[in-house]
């Protein structure tokens, strides 16, 4: 059995996985931060 | 660590924290994965198999040691009232979920070559999804205990009962001998050769600052919704 299809379908699902997270997160940071932040300015 | 409950101290060291540990995470797991896949040599057994190993490891570190910090939080909140241990539990929560997801996935990929199975219901696969389904159901508690407007100490509770599930899944494989393999990385040494060992530290740290500013953004991103409610609400009763 070819073992590469194995390690690459790993692969490409824990980097997938994990930059989701990472963007989602970041994402939801800039958006609470930026509702703060415009609501200190009024 | 009680210096750090107060919000406003939590935020100056946090910000440049985020960055920092996104830089330094991606660089080194970039760099761990890359050795994993072209610098090391097959294994004598498994062949090109192995190499999972440096991805399907630190997840399953990650997986279970955001349970451990949501434990950790449940006892600040539980006994100590920090007025972050709240935030960081449900921050950690879906950054440990992900992990314990990734573990799940690249194992049972890992399976198929090596035992000829996707997916065996033994003692430390069993216990690994369970805790997959111990983040839903802390994540499901949060939420709606959030929305009743309830202090969190329900959750908090869930959260450190659910502990129990981390000597399981440790010990699963000297209780129950199944498929899975035994312990081959321990504090004192371990069972995999140098060759092939050396690229997964750069994995287990990379990987493990990657978690830790997911959860960090994740706090941030609570700490500044707080701070909009709590002016919404100031402004309503102006």
């Amino acid at each position: 059995m070819n073992p590469w299809p194995f390690v690459i379908a790993a692969y490409g699902v824990a980097i997938a996985l994990t930059l989701a997270l990472l963007l989602w997160s970041f994402a939801s940071m800039r958006r609470a931060e930026a509702a703060a932040d415009t609501l200190k300015r009024q | 660590m009680h210096a750090l409950a107060n919000p406003a101290r939590f935020l100056r060291y946090a910000r440049p924290a985020t960055a920092w540990l996104l830089l330094v995470g991606g660089a080194l797991a970039i760099a761990g994965m890359t050795a994993g896949l072209t610098l090391t040599p097959p294994d004598y057994l498994q062949g090109d198999t192995v190499r999972i190993l440096y991805i399907h490891v630190p997840s399953a570190w990650l997986g279970m040691a955001g349970w451990l910090g949501i434990a950790a939080a449940s006892v600040s909140q539980i006994v100590w009232r920090h007025p972050l241990a709240a935030i960081a539990g449900r921050s950690v929560a879906p950054a440990g979920a992900t992990f314990a997801a990734i573990c799940l996935i690249t194992g049972s990929i890992w399976g198929r070559p090596t035992w000829g199975t996707f997916w065996e219901w033994d003692g430390r696969l069993t216990s690994m999804l369970i805790l997959f389904f111990m983040y839903l159901g802390y994540i499901a508690l949060a939420s709606a205990e959030r929305e009743r407007g309830g202090e969190g100490r329900v959750t908090a509770i869930y959260g450190l009962v659910g502990a129990i599930n981390l000597p399981i899944i440790h010990y699963s494989v000297l209780w129950w001998r199944t498929l899975h393999q035994g312990e081959s990385i321990g504090i004192t040494g371990s069972t995999i050769d140098k060759s092939i060992l050396w690229p997964l530290p750069l994995t287990m740290i990379g990987f493990t600052c990657l978690f830790a500013a997911a959860t960090l953004m994740r706090m941030r991103a609570e700490l500044a919704e707080a701070k909009v409610e709590a002016r919404l609400r100031r402004m309503g009763r102006e």
